[in-house]
C-alpha cells in the first residue's frame, strides 16, 4: 500500500482492489448499526487541513475519522495559504509539532498535497482531498465503489465523463483510476472544456454527447461554473446545457441499466435537470454515503499500524 | 588592491586553441605570445586551462534597490565574477523601478563601488513597466549609466503601438528594446508549459504561441520602422525558426535564451517543486534541441543568464504561490559547456563571441575606456576569464556568492569551472575563490 494518498495514478490495481473491499468492510461493519463505531484509529490524530472551504468532503472525512475512533482536528487555514505569515511550511510544522499522524488536506493549489507529503516538512500521512485541478482521489475511489456496486466489477464497463475536464480534478483522478481497472472512459465536452494533449490520455474523446450515451453504462455529471462562460470557454449557459447537459431526452437515450452520478455540488438546470437528478437511476446520494466508506478505508489502510505490513494489520481488522 | 597589477598567464588556451602565454599590466593586455616580459609580473600556471574575453550578461536580475533580501548589487556582481563574468546587464524591475536617471545612475554608481563587474544598467520601457507610457529614456541614455538596453522584463510591452514608438525613439541614442515576449491573456495564471504534463498536473499553461506571436509581431514591427530589436529568453523551437526566417531576410533582429533552457525540461516540474518554476517556462525536449541548433547555428546571438534571485520563502511554498525565475550567474559557462561544446555544437571561439563579444555589442559596450567583449588582443582591455574545462563539481547551492539559493542544478554534475576572473587587469576571482 501507498505511504501517501496524493493521486489515483500512484494506485496499482492492486491498491485500488484494496481500498475498495477495504470500503466493502467498513460499510458491511457499520451500515445499519446503531452504533457505527470500530476502535481501529483509537489514539491516532488525524487533522483536517483545509486552505479551501468544503463542507462537504471536509464533513465526510471527519465522520469517516471519527467512525474509526481517531481523534479529529479540523485546521482550517482559508485564505492563509499566499500569505507570507502562514506558509504552507508552517503549517505543515505546527502540525507536526502537534503529533499528527494523519493529515487530510484540501488546497487550491495544484500539487499543495505533493508538496506537503515530499518537501520532509512534515512526517505524517498525506491524504489528499483536491488540490487546485489537479486530482482528487478519494473522490474517484468513492465513485468507482458506486459504480461496482450497481454494475459489478469496472472491467470493460463503459463510463462516460461529461463537462469542464479542464478544470476539474474529478475527471483526472477518474481517468487514471477507472482506466486502472480496467474501464473504458469517454471524456465529453466542448473543446475549449478538454486540456491541450488529451488525445494522449488514456481515454475516447467525444464532442457529441447523444452519440455516446446508447453504449454508456454509467455516466458521470462535472459540475460546471456558469462564471466559465465569461472567459470564453463557452458562449452562454442555455448553450452548454442545451449541448451538454443531461436532460430527460438524453436521459431516454441511455440503457435501462445505466446509472448517474455526479461529485456535487450539483447546478440544478445547468449540466443536469431535477428530474434527471432526481430520478431512481441517479446515484448522487448514495455517493455521499460512499464517500464516508471510501474514506474511513483510505484512513484505515495508511493510519492503522502505519509501521506494520498492511496485509497483516488488514488480517487484524478482518 | 592595485589596479595596476601585472599578471603572467603562461600556457593558457587561446579561446580553446594553441597554447600561449598572456601579459596583463596596467590594465590592458600587453602581449600575447611566447618569452613575454615577465618583470614585476605575478605568474599564473595555466596550462590546460581556456581563455576567453571576460563574459557579458545582458540579462541579469540584481534585486537593488527594493529586495536587498534576494540580492544587491555587491553579492549579484560577486556571483558574476564567480561565473567569469566582467560585464552584466541590471534589468529594471527592481523597486523603485529603473526608468529615471536617478534609478539607473544609483545601480550604475552601486556597481563601480562594488568593482566586482561593470553593471550595465537596463532601462524601463515604460513608467514603471506599466505599459502605459513610455519612460524618459533620453534621460536614461544620456545619464552617467549610458543606458542602451531598455526593457520591461518580466512584462511584455504588449501595446502594439506603445512598441513600435520605442522602437523608433531609442534609434535617436542607438538603444534597442529587449522585449520579453509573452502576450499577456494567453498566459493570464500561467504556471508552467502548455503541454501534455500541464493537462495532467492541473497547472495552467503558457502556450508556446504566446512567445512566437509576439516575437513574429515585432520583428515585422521592427522591420517596418528600422529599428533593432532584442529578443529576451528565447524558449520555443517556433520562437527559432521564426527569427531564423528573420535573419535570412536579413532583418535587425537578436535574441538570447538562458543557460536553464538550453539544458532543462518540462520534466522537472512534475515534482511541484518551485524551484523549477521560471518565465517562460522549462519546455520540451524538442524545444531544448531546437534552442541548442539555433544558438549553434547563430540564429540565437547570445546566452544571458535571466539571473533571477528569490528569498527561500519565495520559493519553499505550494507551485501557484511561487516567485518566477531562478538563478544563473555561476553556473552559466558550465551549462554552455555541457550542452553545446561537449555536444560538438559549438567551439570555445563559438561561446567566446555568444557569451562576451556578441552581447557587449548588442548592449552597445564593446568601445570606449570600459570596452567590453573585446578580442584577446594587444592594446585590448585585460577582461579575461580562465576556464578549467576538465573540472567537474557537484552543485552545490549553498555554496553561492549570491544571496539566494533558488538553483535548478542543486545536486547535478557538471563540467568545467572558473579559475580566474581579471577585470582590466585585476583579479576578481583567482584560484576559484573571490578576491
Amino acid at each position: 500500500m501507498i505511504r501517501h494518498l496524493l493521486s489515483t495514478a500512484d494506485l496499482s490495481r492492486a491498491d485500488a482492489l484494496l481500498i475498495l473491499d477495504t470500503a466493502e468492510e467498513m460499510a458491511r461493519l457499520t451500515a445499519g448499526r446503531s452504533v457505527k463505531k470500530l476502535p481501529t484509529l483509537r489514539g491516532r490524530t488525524v487533522v483536517n487541513l483545509f486552505f479551501e472551504d468544503s463542507t462537504r468532503t471536509r464533513t465526510s472525512f471527519e465522520v469517516a475519522a471519527k467512525r474509526l475512533s481517531a481523534d479529529v482536528v479540523n485546521f482550517s487555514a482559508k485564505g492563509s495559504s499566499v500569505s507570507k505569515g502562514e506558509s504552507l511550511k508552517d503549517t505543515a510544522l505546527t502540525l507536526a509539532a502537534m503529533g499528527a499522524d494523519g493529515v487530510v488536506v484540501r488546497h487550491a493549489a495544484s500539487g499543495a498535497a505533493y508538496r506537503l507529503a515530499t518537501s520532509g516538512w512534515i512526517d505524517a500521512r498525506v491524504l489528499n482531498a483536491g488540490d487546485g485541478t489537479h486530482e482528487h482521489p478519494t473522490q474517484a475511489l468513492l465513485d468507482a465503489f458506486t459504480i461496482r456496486r450497481h454494475l459489478g466489477p469496472l472491467d470493460g464497463r463503459r463510463i462516460v465523463i461529461v463537462g469542464d475536464v479542464i478544470h476539474s480534478r474529478v475527471a483526472r483522478s477518474n481517468v487514471a483510476l477507472l482506466s486502472t481497472l480496467g474501464a473504458d472512459v469517454v471524456l465529453v465536452a466542448p473543446p475549449t472544456l478538454l486540456p491541450l494533449g488529451v488525445e494522449q490520455w488514456p481515454v475516447e474523446v467525444a464532442y457529441d454527447l447523444d452519440g455516446v450515451l446508447a453504449d454508456a453504462d454509467a455516466v458521470m455529471m462535472l459540475r460546471v461554473q456558469r462564471e466559465r462562460m465569461n472567459a470564453a470557454f463557452f458562449p452562454s449557459a442555455r448553450e452548454y446545457s442545451r449541448r451538454y447537459g443531461l436532460d430527460v431526452r438524453r436521459f431516454a437515450r441511455l440503457p435501462e441499466s445505466a446509472i448517474v452520478l455526479h461529485p456535487g455540488p450539483m447546478n440544478r438546470g445547468m449540466e443536469i435537470t431535477a428530474d434527471v437528478a432526481d430520478s431512481p437511476r441517479s446515484v448522487i446520494v448514495e455517493q455521499v454515503s460512499n464517500g464516508v466508506y471510501v474514506r474511513m478505508a483510505a484512513l484505515y489502510l495508511m493510519l492503522a499500524g502505519a509501521d506494520d505490513d498492511v496485509m497483516s494489520a488488514q488480517e487484524g481488522a478482518a | 588592491m592595485s589596479e595596476h597589477q601585472t599578471t603572467l598567464i603562461t600556457g593558457a588556451r587561446i579561446l580553446g586553441g594553441e597554447p600561449a602565454d598572456l601579459l596583463l599590466r596596467d590594465g590592458v593586455i600587453a602581449g600575447v605570445g611566447q618569452g613575454l616580459d615577465d618583470t614585476g609580473a605575478t605568474i599564473l600556471d595555466a596550462a590546460g586551462l581556456v581563455v576567453l574575453p571576460g563574459l557579458v550578461d545582458l540579462h541579469t536580475h540584481l534585486r537593488e534597490p527594493g529586495r536587498e533580501d534576494a540580492e544587491t548589487v555587491l553579492t549579484g556582481t560577486q556571483a558574476a565574477a564567480m561565473g567569469g563574468f566582467t560585464a552584466v546587464h541590471a534589468m529594471a524591475n527592481t523597486e523603485p523601478v529603473a526608468d529615471t536617471a536617478g534609478v539607473v545612475e544609483q545601480v550604475w554608481r552601486l556597481g563601480r563601488e562594488a568593482g566586482y563587474a561593470d553593471v550595465r544598467p537596463v532601462g524601463a520601457v515604460t513608467v514603471g513597466l506599466a505599459g502605459q507610457r513610455l519612460a524618459e529614456l533620453g534621460a536614461m541614455a544620456d545619464s552617467a549609466a549610458g543606458v542602451r538596453v531598455f526593457s520591461d522584463d518580466g512584462h511584455c510591452v504588449s501595446d502594439a503601438v506603445l512598441m513600435r514608438r520605442a522602437l523608433e525613439y531609442v534609434k535617436a541614442f542607438d538603444g534597442v528594446v529587449a522585449q520579453h515576449a509573452q502576450e499577456p491573456r494567453l498566459t493570464e495564471g500561467a504556471q508552467m508549459n502548455e503541454s501534455v504534463l500541464s493537462g495532467q498536473l492541473g497547472l495552467r499553461g503558457w502556450p508556446c504561441v504566446a512567445e512566437e506571436a509576439i516575437i513574429a509581431r515585432d520583428i515585422l514591427l521592427a522591420a517596418h520602422v528600422g529599428s533593432r530589436l532584442h529578443i529576451c529568453h528565447l524558449s520555443t523551437q517556433g520562437s527559432v525558426e521564426i527569427v531564423r526566417l528573420a535573419k535570412q531576410r536579413g532583418l535587425p533582429v537578436t535574441a538570447e535564451v538562458t543557460p536553464h533552457h538550453l539544458l532543462l525540461t518540462e520534466d522537472l516540474v512534475a515534482s511541484y517543486d518551485a524551484r523549477y518554476k521560471v518565465n517562460p517556462p522549462l519546455r520540451s525536449a524538442d524545444d531544448v534541441a531546437a534552442v541548442r541548433a539555433g544558438l549553434a547555428d547563430g540564429t540565437i546571438d547570445i546566452v544571458a543568464t535571466d539571473h533571477a534571485p528569490h528569498p527561500v520563502e519565495d520559493k519553499e511554498c505550494e507551485w501557484d504561490a511561487a516567485a518566477f525565475g531562478m538563478l544563473g550567474l555561476e553556473t552559466a559557462i558550465s551549462v554552455v559547456q555541457h550542452t553545446m561544446v561537449d555536444t560538438g555544437l559549438l567551439n570555445w571561439a563559438g561561446v567566446a563571441e555568444r557569451m562576451s563579444s556578441a552581447p557587449a555589442r548588442i548592449g552597445r559596450c564593446d568601445t570606449g575606456d570600459d570596452a567590453q567583449g573585446r578580442p584577446l588582443a594587444v592594446g585590448e582591455p585585460a577582461n579575461v576569464v580562465l576556464v578549467d574545462p576538465s573540472a567537474s563539481r557537484t552543485v552545490d547551492s549553498t555554496a553561492s556568492a549570491s544571496l539566494s539559493r533558488n538553483n535548478p542544478y542543486e545536486g547535478m554534475k557538471l563540467p568545467g569551472g572558473v579559475v580566474a576572473t581579471f577585470l582590466r587587469g585585476r583579479p576578481t576571482v583567482s584560484d576559484g575563490a573571490l578576491v
